[in-house]
């Protein structure tokens, strides 16, 4: 999957995930950007993307998430 | 993944508007909570729960009316983070008909918040609490080998779990809902961990047992968490890697799941739970179309893959009946047609006479289904609909979406376990006259048909040849006196509930009128139907606080028949006034008019829908059904036969 359609298909996760359809994506937004991206809705960010992707991020991975580009970066790896 | 339990594949899946649907609920003028379950009834995944729960609160918060959703408040003491699934409960909960309220306070807090009379869990006076403790909480102490040290360590977590109950019981008198405790995956030994006292195997084993039993005896609630995990699997419940990361108790997979459970107790507690199945006949009871295949080729038999998988159904079906649901059929066929199978067939397990209505006949389905619940007096959402045609259930969940109907698999194998999967039929106790029930309505049924066949009302109650009959309450009647106040909900005008004692001092009280009802009619014995208490509001006036009936006997005109009664003993007494009063309850919107029916005037009504109602008793003359009439154990007996 290139990153222009994991982009895409995270958008539509961000929609769901923080009830939020006007999110932009960058690879520099990051958790203090977004409303509602406390911790609990991190775990239920990673879980819907997991779930979406059919991929699984390590403990480790996880915790050192600091932003969309990471993400994207890690999916793009494990698809 | 089972995806059955983890998709509630038995509900319809998300349609594409529920976003727009979700967005539009907020600017709905009426009927904001029929929309919402009906959002609520579908296959929503973690996220689409959170949202529609973010929407409900938002009414909550309005304060807007969301009837026919019934409010209920439930706090959740738990040793694992709950914020997850606090959303998730009060979405299902919607489903189930609750409007929820979520009282979740710090975490970790259990035992402080058990037992201090005014934490936030006690102050806030929930309806229930839930004790939603995983194994993780529990003072266990493993001592594989060691059967002593093994007995007091389940001793020592069933006094702490009896400590919690205690203190919610003492300082805020909630119920309290346990959970069983999922075994973690690991084990220690291998197959022994299940045979050797001490491991955790064996530990929570003896204290699920223990649990269980305890709650039939304290009159608490079960949710059977361990058996929830037996059945999507342990490996898969627990989520080791969420326990670390956010001390999730069981996997974010089955937080839909966990939360449909939850909310089928709160809906049993609150009475929401389904008693009828209404059955489809073709593709569903058997395999293939009797219109067309006939009686040797329909698939009901043993040995063949398909007619195995329908004889299932036909099993759970009647298992279902025993233990108190009613059935029912509704098939697009010619009545005859569709009974040869009942009456002919040798490997049906069902007969004609476990059916409470057969509507077999060429209406559309939601007419039938309608026709049964109406037959049955019962409403529409007690209803579950089980057919195999999509056609079918879309017509009846869009026509009547009061209705429970299961999507179903493309395979018969699967609609058995599917029906079951749905939980339409929970229950939080088990009691004797749940054996008879379904037996009862059918008798009850028997009286509808016939009302059919004799045509008009009044003929129909006069075929029935009742006889009833009014006594005052007496020591032999006492114990079903006292049982009928503390149970009946739907045709109470007040929902007082007296002790036995009290109802002991009412006898000898000669200030109060007291009345018990019996009805017999040509199939049997009813027993005790009504219970009314009159007390004296004045030197010449009545005040009707209590007043109940039995539902099995709705529609017979029992109470004009009573109030004639009462009205007798009023002028004999020289009562010259007769004041009703309609306590409105969550249960008993069935008697709001039960005054105005019976010609009473109405007086007052208060903003939370008490009315106040009076009638004249000199010329009140309510009508009179067919019946014949004793009235036993008053100064003045006698036995009446009206015209």
């Amino acid at each position: 999957m290139d990153e222009p359609q994991i982009y895409g298909r995270l958008e539509e996760i961000f929609a769901n995930v923080f009830d939020e359809e006007a999110i932009v994506l960058t690879p520099e937004l990051a958790a203090k950007d977004v409303d509602g991206w406390d911790s609990l809705a991190h775990i239920r960010l990673i879980l819907t993307v997991e779930k979406t992707f059919k991929i699984k991020l390590t403990t480790t991975e996880i915790g050192k998430l600091q932003n969309v580009g990471e993400l994207v970066g890690l999916i793009k790896a494990k698809t | 993944m089972n995806a059955l339990f983890s998709e509630l594949q038995w509900l319809p899946g998300t349609p594409p508007e529920f976003s727009d649907r979700l967005r539009g609920i907020g600017t709905l003028a009426a009927n904001l909570g029929g929309e919402i379950q009906a959002l609520a009834s579908h296959a929503l995944d973690l996220n689409q729960l959170t949202r529609l729960a973010k929407v409900i609160g938002k009414a909550q918060t309005e304060g807007r009316a969301l009837n026919p959703l019934v409010s209920f408040r439930i706090a959740i003491l738990s040793n694992s983070t709950v914020d997850l699934l606090v959303p998730a409960l009060v979405a299902s909960a919607a489903r189930h008909g609750i409007a929820l309220e979520v009282v979740q306070p710090a975490y970790g807090q259990v035992a402080q918040d058990a037992l201090t009379p005014d934490s936030k869990v006690n102050s806030s006076r929930p309806d229930a609490v839930l004790f939603a403790l995983d194994y993780r909480a529990l003072p266990i102490k493993l001592s594989p080998g060691d059967l002593e040290g093994s007995s007091a360590t389940i001793q020592g977590v069933l006094g702490y779990l009896q400590t919690l109950r205690d203190g919610i019981h003492t300082n805020s008198k909630a119920v309290c809902i346990f959970q069983t405790f999922a075994p973690p995956a690991e084990s220690l030994f291998g197959s022994l961990d299940r045979a050797l006292p001490g491991t955790m195997r064996y530990l929570l084993d003896e204290i699920n047992r223990e649990v269980a039993s305890y709650v039939f005896s304290s009159g608490d609630v079960l949710l059977d968490v361990a058996g929830l995990a037996e059945i999507v699997g342990l490996a898969d419940w627990h989520n080791t890697q969420l326990w670390n990361l956010a001390k999730f108790s069981f996997s974010d997979e089955f937080i839909p799941l966990y939360a449909d459970h939850v909310s089928r107790i709160v809906g049993a507690i609150r009475g929401k739970s389904s008693k009828v199945l209404v059955l489809d006949l073709d593709n569903t009871v058997w395999g293939g179309v009797i219109g067309d295949d006939g009686l040797e080729g329909i698939r009901v038999a043993q040995g063949d893959a398909c007619g195995e998988a329908h004889l299932a159904v036909q099993r759970l079906a009647l298992d279902l009946r025993r233990r108190g649901i009613v059935l029912a059929v509704s098939s697009k066929n010619t009545d005859e047609v569709a009974r040869t199978p009942f009456d002919q067939h040798p490997e049906m397990l069902l007969k004609l006479e476990h059916i409470a209505i057969f509507q077999a006949n060429w209406n559309d389905k939601a007419t039938n289904i309608q026709a049964i619940a109406e037959e049955l007096s019962l409403g529409l959402d007690s209803l579950v609909f089980l057919d195999d045609n999509p056609v079918e259930r879309g017509l009846v969940r869009k026509l009547l979406p009061q209705v429970s109907v299961p999507e179903l698999p493309e395979d018969p194998a699967w609609y058995a376990r599917t029906l079951s999967a749905a939980g339409y039929f929970e229950a939080i106790a088990f009691a004797n006259e749940d054996l008879k029930r379904a037996a009862y309505y059918k008798d009850n049924a028997k009286r509808a048909s016939l009302q059919k066949q004799v045509g008009g009302v009044d003929a129909y109650l006069a075929s029935l040849d009742m006889t009833i009959q009014f006594q005052p309450f007496d020591t032999t009647g006492r114990a079903r006196i006292v049982q009928l106040i503390n149970k009946s909900n739907q045709y109470n005008l007040t929902t007082r509930r007296y002790t036995e004692p009290e109802i002991a001092e009412a006898e000898e009280d000669l200030s109060v009128f007291t009345l018990q009802v019996r009805l017999a009619d040509i199939f049997g014995d009813n027993g005790m139907i009504s219970v009314l208490i009159c007390r004296r509001a004045g030197p010449d006036i009545w005040e009707i606080d209590t007043w109940l009936m039995s539902c099995r006997v709705l529609g017979r005109k029992l109470e004009h028949m009573i109030l004639r009664e009462v009205l007798e003993h009023a002028r004999a007494a020289g009562i010259e006034r007769l004041i009703g009063v309609f306590l409105p309850s969550d249960r008993n919107k069935l008697v709001v008019d039960h005054y105005a029916k019976l010609g009473f005037t109405k007086t007052n009504e208060d903003a939370s829908g008490v009315t106040r109602w009076e009638l004249t008793v000199a010329s009140a003359n309510p009508e009179i059904a067919p019946m014949s009439v004793i009235s036993r154990g008053f100064e003045s007996s006698k036995e009446r036969i009206p015209a």
